[in-house]
């Protein structure tokens, strides 16, 4: 069962159509790579497969079920998650808070009104032990618009591991980072449980090249290729991608 | 932090204090002191509306004179005796909120402070005009304090202590409400709805639980309101009493549930030494109003700390 | 036959009155995000000026005209010095002008007192004329005429002026248009301003009918807000099909169910909302 299959999808905004006609399938544990120039449609593709917006025709499958119709938080429960390229963590609460909120929330105490939060050790738990092995502990008490922004980052994606996702949607990870962080960021990603599908968009064509076992090349909603790193490297007709989008060589 | 060990044990403090004084002071001062509480309790109750989900409410009046004139109703018109009459009271807010915010929770954010503030204006209106149930502009008087069972609370002090009773049981549920699971979704809830959808809450569903608890414990409130006085009328579901109780969690700190307390003892007291030199009690809340809006629309407990926060940061540096 | 033709020509006029209202009010939260509490304030203030420059002055032209000047430079003063710092910050934004609702409240109530009072009609406009059969009041009917040549021009203006495109353009992408070098700042005051001479010919027009008292603010007000939800915020369009919807319901509803007072707008409010719940032209 492939964790994500997109079949002819399309969305239009008004006369103009953002993603034309996009089928596209994962297989489980695959790190697929969406490259492509601004515009190219990969950002409303991620909008449509997590549900924030509809397609205008074609159909999404999660695991075996057709999610076309399937509202937003929804998904979620099928085990899909999803980092953002503006960075959208809860600003004004700590990042020990952040976690909560996002370890919680697929399990069954998310609806509970009438018991304290300490009392689901469970939950406290999985938040700390979340932090420590990402090293975010020493901020747990911090306010995350007070944190730098590589620290925000690196929470956007803990957060998004939060729920045990199996399908995880990486939406320009790198954007912003330092050289530095940058390489973190893609060990970080690189270090992921293979149990984990990842799909991500991303700008930064070597990390791209590094972290992916397959390639997929958008232009004006479309896509154009799709192959090994090696065979997207040799495809000719993508140098204008390498030359106008594409940001740091090796 | 999220938490608010501070807050809780302040207001736990405030709590016995009162308890201690409240029969030892001169009666006219223990009223006051029930209208803190009383206060406190509508307060809080927005606060989880307003500071904790995020829902800002130009209206809430409506729950807190809702209560107020269903439970009169009840025990005037009906005869039904305390506890059936304030339930009643308590599950018509509940149920007016649960009414109002399937349609609410429809509309843009921009659309629900105005309509909040229209529904509190079409019951008011209704209570002015319906004369023959809610006694119009007189209002209903004649409520009698609580009975029960072979207790009466009909005294200052004996309705101190009931008052004093309500706001223990009210700020023990809503702290708990608060600092539960639920509580934390609210939080996030207000900061960014969408992470929230994306993280797979089904924020519909919480926002419209917010509101029902929110508008029970403004009944609750309104009804502590009315039995003091003896009596109801519209000004209970004014535009004033939405506003004066906005103030309050504005004065104390949006989103702690006890800073709002504070800010209807602040509010309480305030309104005693005005009242007492001069007639201009609109005007002083409207300046209030327009500064807390320049200068510390998060609250002034919080610009106050972070003003405090700076300073130390600049003798320390 | 009468009482319908009566009867609807009241709602109209009343529905002119809340249109120059309303009118304001969705201009100034398509373009600013400000929900302006205080928009009841400008018609009060405006009545009230009106009623004592025309003391004043012994004439209602003159008198009107000093009322309206008056309001527009509140507006300007208010919106430079108050709201412009409070940029797109819509929770401070409301806070700001509900204060000043409460302060001009009182203030309007120290200076003129607790008893409701009259804008004179002006003595051209006085008297009943023969319309459709009945004789009804001519301030009325000028009235209705006065609300429908503002509609046309505030359409007029919008849809074929320079400023205008500028103005809608502002509602859509703010940010677009200061790319383009253009003086937002300057359009915001302006606007605002602009929906303040509204309200406050609102509240001179409307003074003979409705009269000034304590509380005609909250009143006024209120009705507008219903207008501009059900029209849907930042429209002009929708701001007319509200103000005569409200108009008419909140009239033939006083006259058939007075007890039910303002539930009878709210009914056609909450269908609306249910139905289309950006309002009937909402763009938000």
């Amino acid at each position: 069962m492939k964790p994500l299959e997109i079949r002819a999808l399309s969305r239009n905004f008004g006369g103009v159509r953002a993603i034309a006609d996009v089928s596209l399938a994962l297989d489980s544990g695959e790190r697929r790579a969406i490259i492509g120039t601004n515009g190219a449609g990969k950002t409303t593709l991620f909008n449509v497969v997590n549900g924030q917006i509809p397609p205008s025709s074609g159909e999404i499958f999660l695991f075996g079920e057709n999610v076309t119709r399937m509202p937003l938080h929804r998904r979620a429960t099928l085990g899909l998650a999803r980092t953002f390229q503006i960075t959208s963590l809860f600003r004004n609460l700590t990042v020990i808070d952040n976690m909560i909120i996002a370890v919680q929330a697929l399990t069954t105490a998310h609806f509970v009104f009438w018991r304290r939060l300490a009392h689901y050790r469970e939950v406290l738990g999985r938040a700390e032990a979340l932090l420590e092995k990402w090293r975010l502990t020493e901020f747990r008490h911090e306010i995350v618009r007070n944190l730098s922004y590589g620290t925000q980052r690196q929470l956007e994606i803990v957060m998004a591991l939060a729920g045990n996702p199996k399908l995880l949607l990486l939406d320009e990870p790198m954007a912003g980072l330092s050289a530095a962080e940058t390489h973190l960021a893609t060990d970080i990603i690189l270090n992921l449980d293979r149990g984990i599908t990842v799909l991500l968009i991303e700008h930064d064509l070597a990390a791209a090249f590094k972290i992916a076992d397959r390639i997929t090349a958008m232009d004006q909603g479309r896509i154009v290729a799709e192959g090994t790193p090696e065979e997207i490297r040799q495809e000719a007709s993508l140098q204008k991608i390498y030359a106008r989008g594409g940001v740091r060589h090796e | 932090m999220a938490d608010n060990r501070w807050g809780l044990w302040s207001a736990i403090a405030f709590v016995l204090i009162a308890a201690a004084i409240g029969g030892m002071i001169p009666p006219y001062d223990t009223g006051l002191l029930t209208q803190m509480l009383i206060y406190g309790i509508f307060a809080m109750s927005l606060d989880v509306l307003h500071g904790y989900t995020g829902m800002p409410s130009l209206g809430h009046a409506a729950y807190f004179g809702l209560a107020a004139y269903v439970a009169a109703i009840c025990s005037l018109k009906l005869g039904w005796g305390f506890e059936a009459a304030g339930a009643a009271g308590i599950a018509a807010s509940a149920l007016a909120a649960a009414l109002f915010h399937l349609l609410a929770l429809r509309t843009a954010h921009s659309y629900y402070l105005m309509i909040t503030l229209a529904f509190s204006q079409v019951l008011w209106s209704l209570a002015v005009s319906w004369t023959d149930v809610t006694g119009g502009d007189n209002g209903l008087p004649g409520v009698l304090r609580p009975q029960i069972g072979s207790w009466s609370f009909g005294s200052t002090i004996a309705y101190f202590y009931f008052a004093l009773a309500v706001f223990v049981v009210s700020a023990a549920m809503l702290y708990v409400f608060v600092t539960s699971p639920f509580g934390y979704a609210l939080r996030g809830i207000r900061d960014n709805e969408m992470r929230m959808r994306a993280l797979g809450y089904h924020v519909w569903a919480y926002k419209y639980l917010a509101s029902i608890v929110s508008a029970a414990f403004a009944g609750v409130a309104g009804e502590l309101y009315m039995y003091l006085n003896n009596f109801v009328s519209p000004s209970a579901l004014s535009v004033t009493v939405s506003a004066q109780v906005l103030m309050m969690i504005l004065v104390g700190a949006a989103g702690t549930l006890f800073g709002p307390v504070l800010g209807a003892g602040v509010f309480v007291i305030l309104q005693y030494v005005l009242s007492t030199y001069t007639d201009r009690w609109l005007f002083v809340i409207g300046v209030i109003y327009v500064l807390l809006a320049l200068y510390a629309p998060q609250g002034a407990l919080i610009y106050l700390r972070d003003r405090l926060k700076a300073r130390q940061r600049r003798s320390a540096g | 036959m009468n009482f319908w033709i009566i009867n609807t020509l009241n709602g109209l006029s009343l529905a002119m009155i809340l249109f120059l209202l309303a009118a304001g009010l969705t201009l100034i939260f398509g373009l600013m995000h400000i929900i302006n509490m205080a928009h009841g304030s400008f018609y009060l203030l405006g009545g009230y000026i009106a009623i004592s420059a025309i003391r004043l002055t012994g004439d209602f032209g003159t008198g009107a005209l000093l009322a309206v000047l008056a309001i527009a430079v509140t507006g300007v003063i208010v919106q430079r010095l108050f709201l412009a710092r409070l940029y797109k910050q819509e929770m401070p934004q409301a806070l700001l002008t509900l204060g000043l609702l409460f302060i001009v409240a009182d203030v309007a109530f120290f200076t003129w007192g607790g008893d409701p009072l009259l804008v004179p009609e002006p003595r051209l406009l006085q008297g009943g004329v023969r319309f459709l059969g009945v004789i009804y009041p001519l301030y009325r009917l000028f009235l209705i005429g006065w609300g429908l040549a503002t509609a046309f021009f505030l359409w007029a203006f919008l849809e074929r002026t320079k400023i205008g495109a500028i103005v809608r353009a502002g509602m859509d992408d703010e940010e677009m248009v200061r790319g383009l070098g253009i003086n937002m700042p300057l359009v915001f005051t302006a606007i605002f301003a602009l929906g303040a001479a509204l309200a406050a010919i609102g509240g001179v027009l409307g003074g003979p009918l409705l009269g000034m008292f304590p509380g005609a603010d909250f009143e006024v007000a209120l009705l507008a807000f219903v207008v501009v939800t059900v029209g849907g915020l930042g429209s002009i369009r929708g701001a007319f099909l509200g103000s005569l919807l409200v108009g008419l319901v909140d009239n033939f509803g006083n006259v058939w169910f007075p007890q039910l007072s303002l539930f009878t707008i709210f009914v056609p409010m909450v269908i609306v909302l249910a139905l289309r719940p950006t309002g009937l032209m909402g763009r938000v």
